[in-house]
């Protein structure tokens, strides 16, 4: 049983309390974008074995949205932030590093700055 | 016009706990931004009483408010002032960002009473009764077997809880039957 805090009301919810959202941090490609980047958009999706960071919402709860970042091999969370990002916060991949050394997940890598360049 | 009528009408059970159906309440949901003064002096004139803390219920003689998610407040009012209320609200609220309805009538309400209270909550909802944890103005939002529910513990240790009226039926069945003589487990 996975079990989230919902970074807005605090609650340690279990998963039967939550409802999946998907990967999370997608860059959206609308209108005007080329075919490559809406088929991307729509249908290219991480699958790793290993640090994932997906979007939750607290459907019977407080309703909103969140995310969290966990391992998808051992079930551990390492944690869960707001919604109101582009990207994991420091706080959260520095949990990462520290339990997973080296650990990667598209461009973002325990080696990456908040700006998402390498150090 | 035809008389309001709650959804089962104050139906009763007596098992381990006694769970009824609390007939007609008013219930304005309201949603704006809690740290606003505007907003907390609307929230004091209409139920008498502050904006909840994070997961609380705070009551007074009037009504009672209760924290429903970081934006959205539910408020607590005798049924028959309802309208009068939710008028003098937006009025008081006109200008500022939210949203005030009444879902009165949207809604069942329902009380369980008794020693098993408890336990008949803990085996159909997924959050921890303990004593220690879950104390009297605890208020909070998840799901009582399959549908949404909310519910909040007073001092009289009597759990009230709320759904949606479409599944008062459905409530009151779950409750009946984890409130049976029979079904006790003796945890709590």
């Amino acid at each position: 049983m996975l079990i989230l805090e919902c970074p807005y009301c605090g609650v340690k919810a279990e998963e039967s309390e939550l409802s999946a959202g998907g990967e999370a941090h997608l860059t959206r490609f609308g209108p005007g974008s080329s075919d490559d980047e809406f088929h991307d958009y729509l249908f290219v999706r991480e699958n790793p074995k290993g640090v994932h960071f997906e979007r939750w919402r607290h459907a019977n709860g407080c309703g909103k949205w969140f995310h969290a970042a966990r391992c998808t091999m051992t079930l551990e969370v390492f944690g869960t932030y707001s919604a109101q990002t582009t990207e994991p916060p420091q706080e959260i991949k520095d949990v990462i590093t520290a339990k997973r050394p080296g650990w990667s997940w598209r461009n973002v890598s325990d080696e990456t700055n908040t700006e998402g360049q390498r150090t | 016009m035809s008389d309001p009528v709650s959804a089962l009408n104050g139906k009763t059970y007596s098992g381990s706990a006694t769970v009824t159906e609390n007939g007609l309440c008013g219930m304005i949901v309201l949603r704006g931004t809690f740290t606003d003064t505007v907003f907390q002096q609307a929230v004091r004139d209409i139920v008498g009483c502050d904006v909840p803390d994070i997961r609380k219920l705070v009551r007074s003689e009037i009504g009672s408010a209760a924290w429903m998610s970081p934006d959205e407040l539910l408020l607590l009012v005798d049924y028959s002032q309802t309208e009068a209320k939710l008028s003098a609200l937006r009025l008081a609220l006109a200008g500022t960002h939210f949203m005030a309805e009444n879902v009165s009538d949207a809604r069942a309400c329902f009380t369980v009473t008794g020693a098993a209270g408890r336990e008949v909550l803990a085996k159909i909802a997924p959050v921890d009764l303990s004593p220690v944890v879950f104390k009297s103005g605890d208020f909070r939002r998840t799901r009582f077997a399959q549908i949404a529910a909310a519910f909040w513990l007073d001092e009289a240790d009597t759990f009230h809880i709320i759904c949606f009226r479409s599944v008062a039926e459905y409530m009151f069945n779950l409750l009946k039957t984890s409130a049976h003589p029979n079904a006790g487990v003796g945890v709590y």
